[in-house]
């Protein structure tokens, strides 16, 4: 057996049967990052010695016949924006470079109880806002298909490390798209499930009403399996939902009988890349070759969506990052310096008798978080952060964001009528492969209409799956969407493992 | 219409942000790029559509009341960029 050429299901049966132990399969994912990362960029923080500390352990309750977790033994990479207690936590900002949180994220705890390894933190977009890994503030991850390319994002860490055989298991988080995008770009399966399925404790906020953390891995086997360990109700966060979870590892491999599957002509307009196009309706095929019926639906409001989104996502961002104060936690600025150029810009006003600007002079208080939050955000968070804030201030409250919050239900309403008819809807993740780095970068508006297939699933809270589907003319991988009703992830699975079992997209490597 | 840069200079004091002067150039470009775009929302009739803030229909999810422990004072202030023994540590509100 050829670990790196092994599923994570495969993997787990190989440690049960004491082929492996989790101590050796850890030093080969160490020995892959030793050699691989450097020219990726996936991980942000890796500790080797914690890795295998977790891993012999498991590996000496193994021999003492001890009843394992579900994970027991496999390395699973972590997002850096889910917080691990001791083990420092960014979100890819300055702001929190030196972070320390005191309390594992539930999903943390869960990967834990299931004796997973957790190997690395995945860098990300600064606080999972972006498309393209590159708004982090310490380095850029590089698509592993074309090295000039992005492996997308916000969770593109989290996507290039399993393309790159670094780990055969990722979290990753999806506020608007951020797990199915780069799963798209990488080549590998990637879930959003229904929001409230995880719990989001721990889960450094950015949007609260649209962050939810899901698996990333090779096959939909493997997603199942991971989604199987972090899923789960918990009274730690009120919004998580009181479900149970079933058992996605013991259906995954059923095919869906009478499976029916819904075309948007929505996901099929202007902008669509001809080969993303062709791949998709080449995968509806595979499906129908499998007794699926398709029909044509409508998803009227879906071309609101984009507009819906980043009006609502950056009024709960501009809520949520208020937190960052230079006070409780993380950065904050020299305060020496801000109050000598403030006690200079007094004197300046003073000796001009400029009695206006004077009263508007910041308190030194005021000056500390202003300065602190320019200096510790970067560009794009500032960027929505002020959005937010201009569209939730007085004046504008109910032109911008009570708008958008109606339309999100009108996009809501549009997937309950399309999902009495159908049981999947099948369109593309993305309308075209990875672009390349730097393309995108003094252009906020055309980054953001990058997520048009993705945005709506969040919107609605329903569950989404990418999974790999045909591999461009220039050699990028393709991905193919699949959307189902909240709570739906069971189909989802299915259906992706039916696609999976009759082709083998999900099999092929970069280079 | 886009914004005014005298609105996003407003803005930036509500936001606790401060740009310099060619930042606020850009950011009034690159901003009212954005609210041009999501303006487009006004042309659907939603006089009669229940705005919809969160997706699930839970409303107040009550806990028990009972003690468990917290986070203990030492952890809690691990973090602080400045503190004092029991403290956050912040300039001087007061005085100036």
């Amino acid at each position: 057996m050829s670990v790196l050429e092994s599923t994570a299901t495969e993997l787990l049966a190989e440690l049960a049967a004491g082929n492996v132990s989790a101590a050796e399969l850890t030093q080969t994912y160490l020995a892959q990052i030793e050699d691989h990362d450097e020219a990726i960029g996936a991980f942000l923080n890796v500790d080797a010695e914690r890795a295998l500390t977790q891993a012999e352990a498991i590996d000496t309750r193994r021999r003492a016949g001890a009843k394992l977790g579900l994970l027991a033994g496999l390395p699973v990479a972590v997002k850096d924006v889910l917080c691990t207690k001791g083990w420092t936590t960014t979100c890819g900002s300055r702001m929190l470079e030196h972070f320390v949180p005191p309390y594992d994220a539930t999903v943390i705890s869960k990967l834990k109880a299931a004796d997973a390894v957790l190997i690395g933190k995945t860098n990300m977009d600064e606080f999972a806002m972006g498309g393209s890994t590159e708004n982090s503030a310490f380095k850029r991850t590089h698509n592993p298909w074309a090295l000039d390319r992005t492996p997308g994002g916000s969770s593109g860490g989290a996507a290039a490390c399993v393309a790159s055989n670094m780990a055969p298991l990722s979290i990753g988080t999806d506020t608007g798209g951020s797990i199915r995008q780069p799963a798209a770009f990488c080549g590998v399966t990637g879930m959003k499930p229904t929001y409230g399925r995880v719990s989001r404790y721990g889960l450094v906020a950015f949007a609260s009403s649209l962050d939810q953390a899901g698996p990333l891995a090779r096959t939909a086997e493997d997603v199942a399996l991971l989604l199987e360990a972090i899923a789960g109700h918990d009274p730690l966060d009120s919004t998580s939902a009181n479900v149970s979870t079933p058992s996605y590892t013991a259906t995954v491999r059923e095919p869906l009988a009478g499976l029916r599957l819904g075309v948007a002509r929505e996901h099929f307009g202007d902008g669509l890349d001809r080969e993303v196009d062709a791949a998709v309706r080449e995968a509806i095929k595979v499906f129908e070759s499998q007794g699926a019926s398709v029909h044509e639906i409508s998803l009227p409001h879906s071309k609101y969506a984009i507009a819906t989104y980043y009006i609502i996502a950056p009024c709960e961002a501009s809520s949520n990052l208020a937190r960052y104060d230079g006070v409780h936690y993380g950065y904050r600025t020299d305060e020496k310096e801000m109050l000598a150029e403030l006690a200079e810009e007094r004197k300046a006003l003073e000796a001009a008798g400029d009695r206006a600007r004077l009263d508007a002079l910041d308190s030194s208080l005021v000056r500390m978080y202003r300065e602190t939050r320019s200096e510790g955000f970067g560009a794009e968070v500032k960027r929505r952060v002020m959005l937010g804030s201009y569209a939730l201030s007085a004046g504008y409250y109910d032109a911008y964001y009570v708008k958008a919050l109606k339309v999100r239900r009108l996009i809501r309403e549009d997937y309950d009528a399309a999902f009495k008819d159908v049981d999947l809807i099948i369109g593309p993740t993305t309308a075209t492969a990875a672009f390349k780095l730097g393309e995108m970068n003094e252009d906020p508006l055309t980054m953001y209409l990058q997520d048009l297939y993705t945005v709506s699933a969040n919107l609605a809270g329903i569950a989404a799956i990418s999974v790999p589907c045909g591999i461009t003319g220039s050699g990028l991988p393709i991905g193919l969407q699949l959307q189902a009703a909240p709570f739906e992830e069971e189909k989802l699975l299915r259906a992706a493992h039916m696609f999976q079992r009759a082709t083998d997209w999900h099999t092929r490597r970069p280079g | 219409m886009g914004l005014t840069r005298d609105e996003v200079a407003k803005v930036s004091l509500l936001a606790r942000l401060r740009f310099s002067d060619e930042e606020l150039d850009t950011l009034t470009t690159q901003l009212g790029q954005v609210v041009e775009y999501v303006r487009q929302l006004e042309e659907l009739d939603t006089e009669s559509v229940l705005p919809m803030a969160h997706v699930e229909d839970n409303h107040n999810i009550f806990a028990d009341d009972l003690p468990r422990p917290s986070l203990n004072r030492e952890d809690a202030l691990a973090n602080a960029p400045k503190r004092d023994d029991e403290c956050y540590r912040v300039p001087a509100v007061l005085g100036d």
